[in-house]
């Protein structure tokens, strides 16, 4: 096994590790530090191996990393399908990989205590959508409660360590992990509530205006919380989108968002030799990530003939060398326990690969950066209305200026409204925090003002070429809600 | 049109001189100055509110900066205040046969004062030496970094590769 995957050095990062525990894998024991996650421990003692398939036997890995794949489910003190991504490791912890067959935990295993809670505003997602719509909606004197299932608060931010492009009052010229704690930080001023490690597992409309929602807190014990709230905002992010290609199944391809986490939360190495597959903004920032970490990146790739993301996260990347191939694509991964190579291979202008041009490139890690989708589970639970955005190749809640949903008292913003980027996330969560507050009557006047001047920050984003798909795509959208709305009527 | 620099993902020598309006000769032989290198509508504005002789505006959000090269002084600030690690100060008042580059710079090893190290242009290339004359840690931990290089370099060199060795 490969040790040492810790990062000791880091141009912009401390890292400020917990306590060493020690924890069992299949009964080896193993050490992490308390705060981190069972992934991350696993992957910096050097398991890749978190699962293999039920069909072919062949060894898999993590994919994405931030708790919205099941790629690293495993077994943890007896009971199986837990998230060891977003799951800290504990001393003494057992955890295993998960057999063939599905084996129920024995009883003693879990133990589960109830408790109801009441918000006026609940927020589903705690990173720049749902701080920005909590600190909003407290602000303007809302009782609101934040669930995020993660187990450090902030959502996505944490793991940016860039500085955010955007205007001040989405505080650009910071790099994201202190733009959380800045918004962390306002919320606690103000009064907000923030659960960490606790999962929206269902929604229940109650009595028209009421909305019931159960929730699994973990705890160290797990807790149903049965929430009642009288409006909801949805702000579940997006998930990595996935590509197929033979191999893609090893341990050593994974989502960009992963790596982010795995390196710049935690401080672990995620390999030594990369190929980045996907030019847009995320691509390009954590191929220059990969590089701060000690990473080698071997090259980017892109089907499409130009770069994708903005040409300065670019131009970092090719005067500190990293090739950028455009027109290219990943043929295959391979390796039989871990990537231990990478085929690409040219495409042509309508994107077939062109026999005798494949590449092999000595690389033990692949990123996946070929955009996300909008996580819409709990609002498709709750019966929100979806409709296809072709601008954004993704199915979004359909959704009004004001961000709320076909259904009344349930909003959304951010990514899981439709995926834009970090600035447009932070003004839409403001302005579903304030048109709830401008709705419940609390300080109105206030409120207006608020998410009148949000709308037109929103607008003054959207003469970027870079967000036309965006913009094109969400006033399709309040269409389509007000054709919605005059059918009901 | 050749090296279009979406399709190469950086500015060649070339175009930069096409797409920035950059200080006249005596502008630059007064001393230090700006150069940004931001061509695209990204919405964004830290170098605006870095600059505090209101030398650098933005028509919009969206719309690449404009400097008023007489207002610079080159005093910097804005180059680690940049998202975009965008903005470089060249100074060709340095000595005779030397300009001075400053850049923003946010890898290991760290960079050291005395130090030589290979000049970079924006393919990545080397295309000379130069020596690190001075170390400045800026906001959010972004270094900039100030090389001496031939004077004829002053407009291509981007970036640095440590060497590691100081110059005594």
């Amino acid at each position: 096994m490969e040790k040492n995957r810790r990062i000791r050095e880091h141009p912009i990062i401390d890292f400020e590790r917990g306590k060493r525990v020690r924890f069992q894998f299949e009964g080896q024991w193993l050490e992490g530090y308390e705060k981190e996650s069972i992934a991350a421990a696993l992957f910096a003692s050097g398991v890749k191996i978190f699962s293999r398939s039920k069909r072919f036997n062949h060894p898999m890995g993590w994919f994405c990393g931030i708790g919205k794949c099941s790629s690293c489910l495993m077994r943890v003190n007896g009971i199986p399908n837990v998230r060891t991504c977003i799951t800290p490791v504990k001393e003494g912890m057992r955890v295993a990989i998960q057999g063939k067959k599905g084996v129920l935990p024995d009883e003693a295993d879990i133990a589960v205590t109830k408790k109801e809670e009441r918000a006026q505003v609940l927020i589903i997602g705690g990173g720049p959508a749902g701080l920005e719509a909590g600190i909003t909606s407290t602000r303007l004197g809302l009782d609101t409660l934040i669930v995020d299932e993660n187990p450090i608060p902030g959502g996505q931010l944490i793991k940016q360590t860039h500085k955010f492009f955007g205007s001040k009052q989405e505080y650009a010229g910071l790099r994201g992990f202190e733009i959380a704690s800045i918004m962390l930080k306002e919320l606690r001023k103000c009064g907000g509530r923030y659960l960490t490690e606790t999962s929206a597992i269902g929604y229940y409309g109650k009595d028209g205006k009421q909305k019931f929602l159960a929730f699994k807190k973990r705890e160290g014990d797990y807790q149903l919380l049965e929430i009642t709230a009288d409006n909801i905002v949805v702000t579940s992010g997006a998930s990595e989108n996935y590509l197929s290609f033979p191999g893609n199944y090893l341990p050593g391809v994974y989502g960009a968002g992963g790596v982010q986490t795995l390196m710049n939360v935690y401080g672990v190495k995620p390999g030594n030799k990369a190929l980045i597959v996907g030019t847009g903004n995320v691509g390009l920032i954590v191929g220059y990530q990969l590089l701060q970490a000690g990473v080698e990146v071997k090259a980017l790739i892109e089907t499409m003939p130009c770069v994708g993301g903005y040409l300065v996260h670019a131009a970092k990347l090719v005067r500190l060398g990293v090739p950028i191939l455009l027109k290219h694509t990943i043929k295959e991964a391979k390796g039989k326990k871990c990537v231990n190579g990478a085929t690409i291979i040219a495409v042509d202008e309508h994107k077939q690969t062109i026999e005798g041009t494949e590449r092999e490139l000595d690389v033990d890690l692949i990123l996946i950066a070929v955009g996300l989708s909008a996580s819409t589970r709990i609002v498709s639970q709750a019966g929100c209305e979806k409709m296809f955005v072709p601008e954004l190749g993704d199915w979004i809640p359909t959704h009004n200026a004001n961000m709320e949903t076909t259904i009344d008292g349930v909003y959304v913003a951010g990514d899981g409204s439709g995926v834009a980027e970090a600035s447009t996330a932070m003004l839409e969560g403001r302005i579903a925090g304030a048109a709830i507050a401008e709705k419940e009557s609390y300080n109105p006047g206030e409120a207006k003002r608020i998410k009148e001047e949000a709308f037109s920050e929103l607008s003054k984003l959207s003469e970027s070429s870079f967000l036309k798909a965006v913009t094109t795509g969400k006033s399709r959208c309040q269409q389509k809600w007000n054709e919605v709305r005059s059918r009901e009527r | 049109m050749k090296g279009e620099p979406r399709e190469i993902g950086y500015l060649t020598y070339d175009v930069f001189k096409k797409k920035i309006d950059l200080p006249s000769r005596e502008r630059l032989a007064k001393g230090p100055v700006a150069i940004i290198e931001c061509i695209e509508d990204i919405p964004c504005d830290p170098c605006v509110e870095a600059c505090k002789l209101g030398a650098i505006s933005k028509a919009s959000l969206t719309t690449p900066p404009d400097i008023d090269y007489e207002k610079c002084t080159g005093c910097a600030l804005c180059v680690d205040n940049c998202p975009g690690l965008a903005i470089f100060i060249i100074n060709m008042n340095y000595r005779e046969e030397k300009a001075l580059v400053s850049i923003p710079y946010e890898m290991l090893p760290a960079p050291k004062r005395g130090e030589r190290v290979d000049a970079l242009g924006r393919s990545g290339k080397k295309i000379g030496v130069g020596e690190i004359v001075k170390v400045r840690k800026g906001t959010g931990a972004t270094f900039v970094v100030s090389v001496a290089i031939d004077k004829d370099l002053a407009m291509e060199a981007r970036f640095i590769g440590i060497q590691g060795e100081i110059n005594e």
